[in-house]
């Protein structure tokens, strides 16, 4: 069913979410600690256990699927409700401070990726996964 | 006319599926016709979604963009912070743990250099602008990081309220820049695999920033971002108002 796909995810955020909120805790910091992350492990890790058990049936993978669709007209509405007037009206040292450490950050990703060996971009992973498994319906 | 406010607003989370489906489908015509398919439409839909944000805050007078207009309250749920994070978690089910696990050593580099490197920038640019206690210049350094990291600096360190509001503007500002500029400079920058994924969520931080300039770019790299930078606020709040801070006062008062 659908809705066990759904609470699936809901079971995984919120374990996250609370982990989050206690290593921040524990780590005497007002903050949630990699909440979002934990819940992503979680999450991965349940998916190789009810694949392992054959319980990830189609209607399962809908339920987190129909989430992950939707992520960008979220992201759309986030960006909708951003306080853009106070973050323009900040003056220079907001201007200068914000874009700075943008291009600086945008720099050091190049940085890293000459540095490190090469990698499989993601359009070359996806036509080296067609190519390994070709056209069956499991993938999504 | 009351009718229908009242039909809308109690039904808000509707009216933001609708009104958001409706901008993105906009968006995805204007992608194609004016830009030839170049600029994506979900980039140019975040970019309305900001210029929005600012009409609706420049008409409320609030701080939630177009979240602040009663018809319009649905889009505070919809893009609001319990959603955002549980579409991110479902992307999840996407990542590629072999390639994850690869970027995991060079993912964790990103995020110390990605909250370094900010701060000091904005300590900097603090000091040139003439402030020269430590907790003001941590407290707007801690900003340039998120702006979560800065409240939450400020609050610990006890900065002023003026101190406190620049240093949300400043992670703010920040997203938005990240959410802009992202899908133009990827291109020459790398982004296109799941490691510089990993790499850019950590060295940029805020999930706003990082999602939207990602989701902007290639749909496909979210989740790679989104795993390490979901820890980058974390790790900013647990350095800025301790060892970043002794830093900052060893330098002020040597």
């Amino acid at each position: 069913m659908v809705i066990y796909g759904v609470a699936l995810l809901a079971i995984c955020t919120l374990i996250g979410q609370g982990l989050g909120d206690l290593l921040g805790r524990w780590l005497h910091v007002k903050a949630n600690v990699g909440g979002v992350g934990i819940a992503m492990i979680l999450l991965i890790a349940a998916r190789f256990g009810l694949e392992r058990r054959g319980w990830l049936k189609p209607p399962v993978m809908q339920g987190v699927g129909f989430w992950g669709a939707l992520y960008i007209p979220i992201v759309v509405a986030m960006a909708a409700q951003q306080d853009v007037v106070s973050a323009i009206k900040g003056g220079p040292i907001v201007l200068i401070a914000g874009a700075g450490s943008v291009v600086l950050c945008l720099a050091l990703v190049a940085v890293i990726g000459r540095l490190s060996p090469p990698t499989e971009t993601m359009d070359e992973i996806e036509a080296r996964e067609l190519g390994e498994a070709p056209p069956s319906p499991t993938v999504h | 006319m009351d009718l229908l406010v009242k039909l809308l607003t109690a039904n808000a989370l509707l009216v933001a599926f609708a009104a958001v489906g409706v901008l993105m489908g906009v968006c995805e015509i204007v992608s194609r016709t004016l830009t030839g398919g170049r600029i994506h439409g979900s980039a140019i839909a975040i970019i309305a979604g900001l210029a929005l944000a600012f009409w609706g805050g420049s008409v409320t007078g609030g701080h939630k963009g177009v979240a602040d207009i009663p018809v319009l309250s649905g889009v505070g749920l919809m893009g609001g912070a319990m959603l955002r994070d549980f579409a991110i978690v479902a992307t999840a089910f996407e990542v590629d743990v072999a390639q994850a696990r690869r970027a995991g050593l060079i993912g964790l580099l990103a995020l110390v250099l990605g909250t370094v490197v900010p701060f000091v920038l904005g300590a900097g640019v603090a000091a040139a602008f003439g402030y020269r206690d430590a907790v003001s210049l941590t407290t707007l350094g801690a900003g340039a990081v998120t702006y979560i990291v800065g409240p939450v600096t400020g609050a610990a360190l006890g900065a002023s309220s003026p101190v406190i509001a620049l240093s949300i503007a400043t992670g703010v500002f920040k997203a938005v820049v990240v959410m802009i500029v992202t899908p133009f400079v990827a291109g020459a920058i790398g982004l296109n695999n799941p490691r510089s994924a990993m790499v850019f969520g950590g060295l940029m931080g805020t999930v706003s920033g990082v999602s939207g300039g990602l989701a902007a770019t290639d749909r496909r790299l979210v989740p790679y971002g989104a795993l390490t930078a979901t820890f980058h606020t974390g790790l900013g709040c647990l350095l800025a108002p301790s060892v970043l801070y002794l830093a900052v006062r060893a330098v002020v008062h040597g």
